[in-house]
């Protein structure tokens, strides 16, 4: 029971992070590896609010804007500096591990027995004490589900569909009248706010902010995706926002369940690698597949 | 009114592969002109379309609209009144997005992409009136994705969409060229439809001599960043593809071509 809400919580908390990744990967075909320092940025802005006495509740916002202000970054080394996308996420990246220890003030802090999203005075009053495992699970239920819905509505704004017709056709953009550069620049940002914000959450679930939670939380991310996209194609029911954080709960069950198997911590990076690649190499022969039925064209590969 | 004045544009300056394509280029299209342009490979065709656009820079020269000179202008601020269809289908419309996303997405320009809805219902019956005559049965595929219709499909509703929006100016860039002879004859018959509809200024470049004499008020032929032919009104009228055929090998011969 324990393993399977700690699944849950973490694999939904990714799933946030997932969302964002989802906007840098499939819809802007931006390559992103600034996730790697917007996630423990997110951390890192949480634990300093939460030690100086912030209200538990002003983490949430303040992380959405700090990671969209780091996205807003990474879009202007790339759009104004006309530096690669790869290179930009790098830079960035590398970057905020300095700024992130700066934030934080040191490269590990605990927050044991400070007030958070899941322990203050409001929730602790709504929650009977007989629910109290569940707390944290179904907290991070509703921001998650709040996260998704307001991503979903975002789409199917005008603005919404500018950003889905940049990573597919950015001429087009143009055509419109419309700089797309900029529009690379909001994708961005909302990406890197998503990020940011799950970095928040974890920090809280977690109690503590630790430098390393960044390492590899790209991947995590794009595993997240993969899986979630490539998974439910047919299931038509499900928004493709919802696949993405069901596949980060997957992907974090899968990770759980070699953990649990006994393999050793430390092969948990080369595990995260192999299976990476194995799913990498199964949504590959799909797609070839779908290519030759001629549904779809392939531009983006995997 | 269109002026492009004294252009000169190099490619690769400084390098062993300079190029001069255009020394002292100048051209007028008046408004209402429907001018069509032929010309071997590399005669400056594109370019011309690609300075106007401002998708290329030029070294030196004038382009005015109405008299005001836009060479200053970043291209997605001159494209604000320019309407662009292009050879590849795939560049006028979006593949991921629905027939009905593309449209409401295109009747947007000129207006701000804000978080108002992207999609419009009280507009989709309009939409359908104006795919209806294309005869495509594009009115009953609203909610299909533009990746899955064919190439003709593509480039009809990028001509529609191009054109939804008040423009000063079309500019097609071989835009039939990419199709099967009878889709390039449908769209060529609904371009001119949409030009005389709606009187809109257009330039058209075409590799297809019989659309360039048949289609368009004024014809232009090109050859190494120059106009060596430039016929309208009457004059226009009277062209047979065979003289401007018999015009069209003699410069190619000369090339070595």
């Amino acid at each position: 029971m324990a393993l399977l809400l700690s699944v849950l919580e973490q694999g939904m908390i990714y799933g946030i992070l997932a969302l964002g990744v989802y906007i840098t990967y499939k819809i802007l075909d931006f390559p992103d590896l600034t996730v790697d320092g917007s996630f423990p940025f997110g951390a890192a802005l949480t634990v300093r609010l939460i030690t100086l006495g912030a209200p538990p509740a002003v983490t949430l916002p303040a992380a959405f804007l700090g990671g969209a202000l780091v996205g807003m970054c990474t879009g202007l080394i790339h759009v104004k500096l006309k530096v690669r996308d790869l290179l930009s996420g790098i830079i960035m990246m590398t970057g905020l591990y300095t700024v992130n220890l700066w934030v934080a003030g040191t490269g590990y802090v605990a927050i044991f027995n400070k007030k958070t999203i899941f322990d203050n005075g409001a929730v602790n009053a709504v929650f009977p004490a007989a629910m109290g495992r569940f707390k944290t699970v179904m907290i991070i239920f509703v921001i998650t589900l709040v996260a998704k819905f307001l991503l979903d509505w975002y789409m199917n704004t005008k603005s919404g569909f500018l950003l889905r017709a940049v990573g597919d056709n950015d001429t087009i953009v143009t055509s419109l009248g419309v700089d797309k550069g900029l529009v690379k620049i909001v994708g961005l940002s909302i990406a890197n706010g998503l990020v940011s914000l799950g970095g928040c959450i974890y920090a809280q679930q977690q109690r503590s902010f630790e430098i390393s939670i960044g390492t590899g939380a790209v991947v995590i991310g794009l595993a997240s995706v993969i899986i979630g996209t490539s998974l439910f194609k047919k299931a038509s029911f499900l928004r493709v926002t919802s696949s993405v954080i069901i596949g980060s709960v997957l992907y974090k069950g899968c990770v759980a369940l070699a953990m649990f198997a006994g393999i050793d911590a430390n092969a948990i990076k080369l595990i995260t690698a192999v299976l990476f690649l194995i799913i990498l190499i199964i949504s590959m022969d799909r797609k070839k597949a779908s290519q030759s039925q001629g549904q779809r064209k392939g531009r983006k590969a995997c | 009114m269109l002026e492009l004045k004294g252009i000169w544009k190099n490619y690769n300056p400084g390098s062993v592969n300079e190029l001069c394509l255009f020394r002292d280029f100048s051209l007028t299209v008046r408004d209402g002109e429907f001018v069509s342009v032929v010309g071997s490979n590399g005669s400056g065709k594109t370019s011309m379309l690609n300075i106007i656009c401002g998708s290329i820079d030029i070294d030196q020269g004038q382009i005015l609209i109405n008299g005001e000179d836009i060479v200053k202008q970043k291209d997605f601020l001159r494209q604000r009144r320019i309407g662009r269809v292009y050879q590849d289908p795939s560049k006028g419309t979006c593949p991921s997005m629905t027939i009905l996303e593309n449209m409401s997405i295109a009747d947007n320009k000129g207006k701000p992409y804000n978080l108002g809805r992207g999609v419009n219902k009280a507009k989709v019956e309009q939409y359908r009136a104006m795919l209806r005559p294309l005869n495509l049965n594009l009115e009953d595929k609203m909610g299909v994705l533009v990746g899955a219709l064919s190439g003709g499909q593509r480039q009809a509703l990028a001509l529609l969409m191009a054109t939804m929006t008040p423009i000063d100016f079309l500019i097609l860039d071989e835009h039939t060229a990419a199709l099967d002879p009878k889709t390039a004859e449908i769209i060529m018959e609904l371009t001119d439809k949409v030009v005389r509809e709606k009187g809109i200024t257009t330039i058209m470049v075409t590799h297809n001599l019989r659309y360039a004499v048949e289609y368009g008020n004024r014809l232009i032929m090109m050859h190494e960043g120059k106009v060596i032919v430039d016929k309208a009104g009457e004059e226009k009228a009277c062209v047979e593809t065979e003289e401007i055929m018999g015009i069209f090998n003699r410069i190619s011969v000369e090339c070595g071509n």
